[in-house]
């Protein structure tokens, strides 16, 4: 049994990397793919543009826009000295924000009365508006910290003591390539999996598969160790990458992770082997493939929290593998998280890969055309 | 060109379309379906986050900030007696916030002393913990200004920040987001559609048929383009037709640069699908491909969630590749902004410049030759 699977498995290599454009396919995009997204996928913001229309003629408003020009969170692009000013700027996104300070921002402050920060943004990218506002806030509280004390105003009588567990300086990127990791493995297994038995039906070769004396359970072992071993070296590839290259600190075991893509990888295989099985032709394969895939990526906590989707579309997301996987390794990286904290995270992820491959293994021999 | 033979291609390119039906399911069933989960499924903006309230002594000033967190839709309180409590819960994920008042925090506020108010987030979710930050500052300001007018006092705070957030006045995130899925789905349509439509046709030969005949590789080309064009503006007027009457999504925009640059868009990404089939000349090779450029790039590099503003200079330059990116930007301008030209003009002429190029290359690559 074991010849006649490693037998078939070495023809699967084959068909992958006879190719040459298939193994640029499989090797390159990775390694390319790690590298501009984990420099380009982040929620921090950095220089953000913005402009300033500083209507005040007094010292305090130039001590406020000092601070900003002093932080790398902001890019100053431009001094405007009129209302219609604004609306070019934001309309054709030269900058993301206008400070705007009214005539008497001084004289207020000086008589000790609030004076006030006007903070105009363009809502087009909501995130980025409410996440430089928070920026603005934290300039302003520093800059009302300093000048209630200089002019011996009365402090706040209970101040918020804020401390964030894990990612001290809550830094997206530690977030996000992690992410990464399961984002890429599913894409080279679905890319080995999913068209592997559709190529093999429209080419024909599949029928004289099944009438050799290999049973279904052999060919459904030969076809999935291919991508195992092939999504096996990439995830690798990419936790080396976030570890060594992005520096993002690795708490946990690796044992934990690995049992984590262990599960993954046989869950994302028995899927892809499935979606396989059921198409006739390769396009359909793709289209499963894509089906598949685009739900499972963006349904998945990977960008947008799963807690801010409504009830009946969570429900959905506990069939998508890569939810709970990417649950374990951000736990493994950052939280440094046992498997007593983590263990619930597993089983689903086996009992989706068990019945996918079965069904791909039932399929193999009852879908005929 | 013969516009006999272009019709008579076109005709059998149809019929092969309407004969199989995924392709029609690709076109109008996919789009409705994925714009349908995600478009409900994709937010960044939290509410209900399970916070845990940890208030060793009862006072009426911590009575009233824990009521001010009840009361808030961004938050759901989870009471507990210890922090020890409270650090389990979050150690577990049940939590993503502790909000901790101290036995002696009563006394302190009274006797002149700042107070802490602990806050700890779970900062996995670095964007997330900002914003729950943001919300906790929110909470604690409205409480002080309670405080104080309840004291008859009025808060002294030296600058306010007062904001205006154009376009989008409820910073709803989902306004931003359905545009760009948009932009998203159809990238993946137009890959879809035709990926596979040359490379199928050399592999089972039919192409060296169809090079014995007078039919010229321009008529070729264009007939693979035109039904799938067709089709896809299909999907993409259902898509808009969702945006604007499911998800509410304000269509502030007119209609003539909404279609102008969904059928460049369209053409564009079409002709990225055949730039694939004709590269790759085998279905699988097609197949592999279209999984890994279209669909990732599409997703991270196009501005959709994270703005192309704030990456490094260099992916910046990276990003116009993405056919995407220009869409995007289109569009989430079109719905929430307007026309707005000088941008739209702009990202127009990228959008052509790419669907040029790429019917270049397809041409250089689709000479009638055998290998």
């Amino acid at each position: 049994m074991l010849r006649k699977i490693l037998a078939l498995m070495k023809k699967e290599f084959r068909t992958i990397l006879k190719n040459k454009k298939s193994r640029m396919v499989l090797i390159i995009p990775p390694i390319a793919q790690i590298l501009v997204f984990g420099y380009s996928a982040s929620f921090d913001l950095n220089n953000v543009p913005y402009a300033v229309y500083n209507e005040d003629p007094g010292l305090a408003s130039r001590q406020l826009l000092a601070r900003f020009s002093g932080v790398p969170e902001f890019a100053k692009v431009a001094t405007i000295t009129r209302d219609s000013g604004i609306a070019p700027l934001i309309n054709e996104k030269k900058v993301m924000l206008v400070l705007h300070i009214g005539p008497d921002f001084t004289r207020n402050l000086n008589r000790g009365r609030t004076a006030k920060l006007q903070v105009i943004l363009d809502g087009r990218n909501s995130n980025s508006a409410l996440i430089s506002l928070n920026y603005v806030r934290d300039i302003v509280k520093s800059f009302n910290m300093q000048w209630a004390a200089r002019h011996g105003m009365q402090p706040v009588p209970a101040q918020l003591v804020v401390r964030s567990w894990f990612n001290e300086t809550l830094n997206s990127h530690w977030f996000i390539i992690p992410g990464i990791v399961a984002l890429l493995a599913l894409v080279v297994t679905l890319e080995v999996t999913a068209l592997s038995v559709a190529k093999e039906r429209e080419a024909g070769t599949f029928d004289q598969l099944l009438v050799t004396p290999m049973t279904p359970l052999e060919i459904l072992i030969g076809k999935s160790l291919p991508g195992f071993i092939i999504g096996f070296v990439e995830a690798t590839f990419i936790i080396a990458m976030t570890i060594l290259w992005f520096h993002v600190p690795f708490r946990g075991s690796f044992l934990v992770l690995y049992t984590g893509i262990f599960a993954f990888l046989l869950s994302a295989i028995g899927i892809g082997l499935m979606i396989s099985a059921i198409s006739v032709t390769q396009q359909q394969g793709l289209m499963g493939a894509f089906l598949f895939l685009v739900p499972a990526v963006i349904l998945s906590g990977f960008a947008t929290p799963i807690e801010n989707m409504p009830q009946f579309v969570q429900y959905i997301t506990y069939l998508n593998p890569m939810r709970y996987f990417l649950i374990i390794v951000r736990a493994s990286f950052l939280e440094g998280a046992s498997f007593s904290l983590l263990w619930n995270l597993y089983w689903p992820m086996v009992i989706i890969g068990i019945v996918t491959l079965s069904a791909a293994g039932i399929l193999f021999r009852n879908r005929m055309y | 060109m013969n516009p006999m033979r272009l019709r008579g291609l076109i005709n059998k390119e149809s019929r092969q379309i309407i004969r199989d039906p995924s392709s029609i399911g690709i076109a109008f069933f996919l789009p409705v379906l994925l714009l349908l989960i995600f478009g409900y499924g994709v937010s960044l903006d939290a509410r209900n986050v399970p916070l845990a309230l940890v208030v060793e002594k009862n006072s009426p000033q911590a009575m009233s900030l824990v009521s001010g967190f009840s009361r808030s839709d961004y938050f759901l309180p989870i009471p507990m007696r210890t922090i020890q409590e409270a650090e389990q819960a979050m150690m577990r994920r049940q939590v993503d916030g502790i909000i901790w008042l101290r036995h002696d925090f009563a006394r302190e506020m009274l006797t002149g002393g700042k107070a802490p108010i602990g806050v700890i987030v779970n900062g996995v979710d670095a964007n997330k913990a900002r914003l729950i930050e943001g919300y906790v500052t929110g909470v604690w300001f409205n409480w002080l200004q309670r405080m104080k007018k309840a004291m008859g006092q009025e808060l002294k705070i030296p600058v306010t920040v007062e904001h205006r957030v154009w376009f989008n006045a409820a910073v709803s995130s989902r306004d931003y987001l359905v545009p760009g899925l948009i932009a998203i789905i159809m990238t993946l349509i137009g890959a879809m559609l035709t990926s596979m439509v040359v490379a199928r046709e050399w592999e089972r030969g039919t192409m060296e048929a169809l090079m014995v005949t007078p039919v010229s590789m321009k008529e070729v080309i264009a007939s693979k383009i035109v039904p799938y064009f067709v089709l896809g503006m299909g999907g993409m007027l259902l898509s808009v037709l969702m945006a604007v009457f499911l998800f509410q999504v304000p269509l502030r925009g007119s209609m003539l640069p909404l279609i102008l640059s969904s059928s460049l868009f369209m053409l564009t990404a079409i002709n990225m699908g055949l730039f694939i089939s004709v590269a790759a000349k085998s279905q699988f090779v097609a197949g592999q491909i279209a999984i890994v450029i279209t669909f990732l790039p599409a997703f991270i590099l196009s501005g959709f969630v994270f703005d192309i503003r704030t990456m490094p200079v260099v992916i910046q330059w990276l990003t116009h590749l993405v056919a995407a990116r220009y869409f995007v930007d289109i569009l989430q301008t079109l719905f929430l902004a307007g026309d707005i030209w000088p941008l739209f003009l702009i990202n127009s002429a990228w959008l052509c410049l790419m669907a040029l190029v790429f019917l270049v290359i397809i041409r250089k690559k689709s000479r009638k030759l055998l290998e």
